[in-house]
């Protein structure tokens, strides 16, 4: 299938053709996770990047949304206590014993 | 046995992370021990099966998920959790807007992300429901795909989207009011 452009405007995508209006941005919007997920097709990626590129207000939505996911990841570390990793080491040579 | 010294070296590198979701799922140091341990002696018991070369990390979180939904879900403590009614979309980006209109300019997003310390971050993810709060620490601190996430959880691709969908926004809604009560926004900014 050709890979159409995302505008709402020009003829061909007025009322009447048969064809809906796209919102980009709501288009943009609506996938976002998906894009910044990295789970959309090249093909619907490359649009998405190519709206982005356009849209300083989506881009600054991505943007924020893909610094707070990053955020996110960055936050929720966690130090394994030493004790841990010892008890864990000392269950398995036990399960060793036992089998 | 090969196997065995093979497990050790395969396996507990991953503890660090294990142990991260596993304080993220119980809430509790004490139990997330708990569960890491007996994640590691179910994996390593079971190791027999698992077939080399596939992913084994997903492995071992699908066996850390389902020791943590059959043993600790039933005896898990239940501090508030946030609403899930309808969240907007870009919940927090359109307040941080509103910091802009305060003439802090473009810096006021990263300004805003900044300010989160780790213990918010984590109350604000341990805030979320279960299902949501599996989704979003799969997803967003483990890099996990849709499709890895829904074998893990064993649930449809659609409910794992749909679950990342509403805890993030849930999320953010979390972590507004933590800075609101920072008093990152005076009162009188804030657009309610």
């Amino acid at each position: 299938m050709e890979d159409t452009p995302l505008t709402g405007h020009g003829p061909s995508s007025a009322p009447g053709w048969g064809r809906p209006i796209i919102d980009p941005c709501h288009e943009a919007v609506a996938t976002l996770y998906s894009f910044l997920d990295g789970e959309l097709t090249a093909d619907k990626r490359a649009r998405i990047q190519h709206h982005l590129d356009e849209c300083a207000p989506c881009f600054g939505a991505f943007d924020f949304e893909s610094d707070l996911k990053a955020l996110i990841a960055r936050k929720c570390r966690d130090e394994v206590p030493e004790a841990l990793r010892e008890r864990v080491a000392e269950a398995l040579r036990a399960e060793d014993v036992r089998s | 046995m090969a196997d065995k010294a093979r497990f050790a070296d395969q396996a507990m590198p991953f503890m660090s992370s294990l142990y991260s979701a596993a304080l993220r799922m119980t809430r509790n140091p004490a139990d997330a021990e708990d569960l890491v341990q007996e994640t590691y002696l179910k994996a390593y018991r079971a190791f027999g099966s698992f077939e080399e070369g596939t992913n084994l990390k997903s492995w071992l979180y699908k066996i850390l998920t389902n020791t943590f939904i059959n043993t600790y879900r039933a005896r898990r403590r239940r501090p508030a959790e946030t609403e899930l009614d309808d969240v907007e979309d870009l919940y927090l980006y359109h307040r941080v807007g509103g910091l802009e209109a305060a003439s802090m300019g473009r810096s006021a997003e990263d300004l805003v992300l900044d300010h989160f310390s780790e213990a918010e971050v984590k109350a604000a993810v341990e805030s979320l429901a279960e299902p949501f709060r599996l989704a979003v620490v799969l997803a967003d601190v483990e890099g996990f795909s849709y499709k890895e996430i829904a074998e893990i959880l064993d649930v449809p691709i659609g409910t794992v989207m749909s679950r990342l969908h509403r805890g993030r926004k849930a999320l953010q809604k979390t972590l507004h009011t933590f800075a609101q009560e920072r008093r990152l926004w005076a009162a009188a900014d804030v657009p309610s």
